[in-house]
């Protein structure tokens, strides 16, 4: 009985010592959840060039700084219709992130804030299942000849009934921010 | 006639005085694990034949007691085992004599009448009442330790709750669950200890590393969980409990049931619930903050004088819940909460617990033999296995969305041998060796990039340990211990961090794959690390003593500061380790001078720690992702000083008045850059006042003042956040400290006698007396919310 007790956990660690062979190199982590590209394409109503604004990080979070770009200049007095895109392109072919948005409507929304000098005025033109704005479509006229910021925000869980939010004042609207990036935009 | 018989008899008896039997031998029994006192104990003294019975004080006197002779005393109690000791009266002597109480305790093995035996000898160690482990049994292991002096707690919410001992803490401290140390990823800051506090039967403190038997990396210190005794006799006894705690809305249910024979067999089952809603604080409910934990434990052994085995079986599991509004994505979100006074999400109470959580399972085996050989000494061999899952839940969006976004396994099997002396009396020499193998699997199905990489450890250590008694007064003490350390990992790294770290010049050859915008790396590390102890213990004439201590540890870098790069979600920051670090190695030296007297005791712990490559994370610049900006956290080595001193006293006005004192200073400084370093805990006090009167139903009243200062030394580490929507930079203030608070606790508690064998005890408590509104600097969600606020407390203890 006694001999036995001592025998076992040495006969037990020998298994494990010379029992496990060295194991496969794991396999990378498919990140499911990444956002690498947010793409908003701008075209004029009633026809002429879309303009692109885009930004891409295919790391993620650390590593590399994202690369944003502008396509080109607004048009002053032009309306342009608003769609952003939202990509995983380390899969391919790239996932589409915006279906999922879509599909949680009630818990995001895009926010649009113009900053100092830019002249634009926007407006949600989609709506989720409560008639509040989720921010994938939307209308931006391209007032004056200005220049300036232009930050597209998307808050995850909101709070679109508190004041202001369902406007597209960020003010109060709380969440976590899934996705954030400051464009330069001139109008020529 | 009469009259003359009388007179020879007076005439003898004044004779037999005159012979100096006139002493008096005064004392109290007591309890030999925990000091309390036995009443109704019998004294049989064998000489004069006489007999007495200790008071409900434990007090007893026996009289008439002559000069130069040796009395044998047999000490009878209807709880205990019986015990003779022996006596030499000289004069009028007073004498506490302490034996084994078995009710609710277990013995595992005697050695020369010690029930437990010190850890180390050159040392002051600390213990944790029994009466202190039920009084937060509702809490966590952590805030059972926070009562005693040089003892801090590292928290994120409630939940979470990591000692951090004279300063130091996760991978500095080691943590010894019934003889297995614990491996359950211990050095994250939000990894909470996983032992059910209510399975501890004995908690012990050890603030060095000279504990040389169970590693010699414990920088700041070692604590020691065992489970009671059980007496080799045939008995059956049990415990249960049930704490109630109006924050939280919950509580606990625990029971224990423990037989034992007189053969030596004995088999212990013990198991614990524990469920809470949302906490509060003096203000409003902290949402997200509840938690359930199920524990179970099975102990079985065989317990003879030179031989014994026992098995142990533990399962812990929790699920805790992390306060909502601390949830955050990039330092622009961070800007938001900061400015906030309260939380930004507050909902109504639930006992529902949702993301961010963690849900964490440690599974413990132990199989333990000894064997005593004459004129050798005691080996023994222990095998243990641990599992750890540790599995944590963000809030994700689609599919995603109920899936963990880490989920680590951690695998740890160990050898030990040990072998111990007990044939020369004034030498105790204690040496082994330990094996041990772990694993740790991240799952990539998590679709999260792994935080800890997979990897393979091997360690191996061998040590000897032993102490010298010169004569009453002194003792020396004296130990070395070895550990090898290899690593073998597989590391995915953004090609980014690895070019950016020169690692494509300095590590080559240990790239596997190169993905594009990630590599595949297996390092294999090495380690060699050297420990040692030596110290000395002088005993005064009068309760006094003085322990002086040196420590040598040294610590292998731990897979978070080697391979953290990336996200860390619950810190909203970016976490980046250091490949090339070597181990850290630290000299602390510590000197106690108590004294243990009935009226006034006290103790002075002075120390000093000097830590060469001391591992920080600090934060070192901002980096811009598609998600926002975030604050970036680099580990890096330094050299490090903690000084400190802790102090407690205790006074007896009468027999049922009392009145403690505690006082816990710790500086902490990074010397290599002149700077203080980040997290030390503010100088602390606590004073408590309390009344005992044992003939009432052994009532117990205390008052409690815990007074914690500002912690006024602390490096800046605040930076600046650029905020799009109002176009502003603004200074996110993550180092400034909160002010000092003062809390008031009550606790009381009163027995009632059911039955002959069984106890009823009642106790009631309140914390937070005054409903103070505070945030605690060592608190992780001090940035979003208060702490807690007030609690009342409801104690059912049945022994049976």
């Amino acid at each position: 009985m006694k001999k036995q007790i001592f025998i076992y956990p040495i006969l037990i660690l020998t298994l494990i010592f010379t029992g496990c062979s060295k194991d496969d190199p794991p396999a990378p982590v498919n990140e499911e959840e990444l956002i690498t590209t947010m793409k908003v394409t701008l075209s004029p109503v009633g026809g002429g060039t879309d303009i692109i604004l885009k930004t891409v990080d295919m790391d993620g979070d650390g590593g590399e700084n994202p690369v944003v770009t502008v396509s080109g200049n607004l048009t002053a007095g032009t309306t342009y219709h608003g769609t952003i895109e939202l990509l995983n392109e380390t899969e391919t072919p790239a996932e589409d992130i915006i279906e999922e948005v879509q599909g949680e409507a009630e818990e995001h929304q895009f926010f649009y804030t113009v900053g100092t000098g830019l002249n634009v005025t926007t407006n949600y033109d989609d709506e989720d299942g409560d008639g509040n704005p989720i921010g994938v479509e939307f209308i931006l006229v391209a007032n004056a000849v200005s220049s300036g910021d232009l930050t597209f925000t998307l808050r995850h869980e909101p709070n679109k009934s508190a004041a202001g939010v369902s406007n597209g004042d960020i003010t109060n609207a709380g969440g976590e921010t899934d996705i954030t990036e400051t464009f330069s935009i001139t109008i020529e | 006639m009469r009259n003359y018989a009388l007179a020879i008899l007076l005439v003898c008896s004044y004779l037999a005085l005159s012979q100096n039997c006139k002493y008096t031998l005064s004392g109290k029994v007591l309890d030999l694990h925990d000091s309390s006192v036995l009443s109704g104990a019998t004294l049989v003294v064998a000489e004069t034949k006489s007999m007495t019975q200790t008071s409900l004080d434990g007090d007893y006197t026996i009289l008439n007691l002559c000069e130069n002779t040796t009395y044998s005393i047999k000490i009878l109690h209807s709880s205990c085992e019986t015990k003779t000791f022996y006596v030499k009266i000289s004069e009028d002597t007073q004498r506490d004599f302490k034996l084994e109480h078995h009710l609710e305790e277990l013995n595992e093995i005697i050695l020369e009448g010690k029930a437990y035996e010190n850890n180390t000898n050159t040392i002051q160690e600390n213990n944790v009442s029994k009466e202190t482990l039920e009084r937060y049994s509702t809490g966590a292991l952590g805030d059972a330790l926070n009562s005693l002096s040089g003892v801090s707690s590292l928290n994120k919410g409630n939940g979470i709750v990591k000692p951090i001992v004279n300063g130091l803490h996760s991978s500095r401290i080691i943590m010894v669950n019934n003889g297995v140390r614990m491996q359950d990823q211990e050095w994250g800051a939000e990894h909470t200890p996983n032992i059910d506090i209510n399975s501890v039967g004995r908690l012990t403190l050890i603030k060095s590393a000279s504990a040389l038997q169970y590693g010699g990396d414990a920088m700041g210190g070692v604590i020691i969980v065992e489970a009671l005794k059980v007496p080799v006799k045939d008995s059956l006894y049990g415990k249960t409990m049930t704490s109630l705690a109006s924050n939280g809305r919950g509580g606990v249910l625990t029971s224990s049931l423990t037989k034992s024979n007189s053969n030596g067999w004995f088999g212990k089952v013990q198991g614990t619930l524990k469920r809470f809603g949302d906490f509060e604080a003096a203000d409003y409910i902290l949402s997200n903050t509840g938690l359930i934990e199920q524990n179970a434990s099975l102990r079985l052994g065989l317990n003879k004088f030179s031989y014994g085995f026992e098995g142990y079986f533990s399962f812990f599991s929790n699920k805790i819940g992390i306060l909502r509004a601390s949830h955050l994505h990039g330092a622009a979100d961070q800007v938001r909460a900061f400015e906030s006074n309260t939380p930004l999400i507050i909902n109504d109470f639930t006992y529902s617990i949702d993301a961010p959580r963690q849900n964490v399972k440690h599974q413990l085996a132990r199989i333990k033999g000894f064997k005593t050989f004459e004129n050798f000494g005691t080996l023994s061999l222990q095998y243990d296995y641990q599992q750890n899952n540790r599995l944590e839940y963000d809030i994700r969006r689609g599919d995603d969305r109920d899936k963990a976004a880490m989920d680590l396994k951690l695998d740890t099997h160990t050898l030990l041998v040990d072998y111990e002396n007990d044939f020369e009396r004034q030498l105790d020499l204690k040496s082994g060796l330990m094996a041990r193998y772990q694993n740790n699997f991240a799952n990539p199905n998590t679709g999260v990039r792994r935080l800890i990489p997979d990897y393979d450890k091997y360690e191996l250590g061998i040590y000897l340990l032993g102490n010298y008694t010169l004569d009453d007064r002194w003792l020396i003490e004296a130990g070395a211990r070895f550990d090898f350390t290899h690593l073998d990992v597989y590391k995915f790294y953004r090609s980014a961090f690895w070019e950016d770290r020169n690692y494509d010049v300095l590590y080559p050859h240990i790239v596997i794959e190169d993905l594009g915008t990630q590599i595949l790396a297996n390092p294999n590390l090495k380690f060699h690390n050297v420990s040692a102890t030596a110290g000395l213990k002088y005993t005064f004439k009068d309760n006094y003593q003085l322990f002086l201590n040196y420590a040598l540890a040294s610590r292998a870098p731990n897979p978070s500061e080697l391979f953290s790069e990336g996200l860390h979600h619950s810190g909203a920051r970016i976490e980046l380790g250091d490949l090339s670090f070597n181990s850290e190695v630290g000299h602390k030296v510590s000197v106690t001078f108590q004294r243990d007297h009935d009226t006034f005791s006290f103790s002075i712990n002075p120390y000093v720690n000097i830590i060469s490559d001391f591992k920080i994370i600090e934060p070192t610049k901002v980096l811009e992702t598609i998600r926002g900006n975030f604050q970036v956290w680099e580990y890096r080595q330094t050299n490090a000083q903690l000084l400190g001193v802790d102090i407690d006293a205790a006074y007896k006005f009468t027999d049922k008045l009392n009145f403690t004192h505690q006082l816990s200073i710790v500086k902490g400084y990074d010397r290599s850059q002149d700077l203080p370093l980040i997290s030390m805990p503010p100088i602390s006090t606590k004073n408590e006042i309390s009344f005992e009167h044992p003939k009432f139903h052994n009532l117990k009243l205390a008052l409690q003042s815990e007074y914690v200062f500002a912690q006024n030394e602390y490096p800046d580490t605040n930076f600046e956040v650029y905020v799009p929507e109002t176009e502003t930079i603004e200074v996110l203030d993550i180092s400034s400290t909160p002010s000092a608070y003062h809390l008031l606790n009550f606790n009381s508690s009163i027995d009632f006698e059911i039955t002959k064998t069984s106890l009823l005890t009642v106790g009631l408590g309140i914390t937070n007396i005054l409903n103070t509104s505070y945030r605690n600097y060592l608190n992780l969600q001090r940035f979003y919310a208060d702490d807690l606020g007030r609690n009342f407390l409801l104690n059912l203890k049945f022994n049976y």
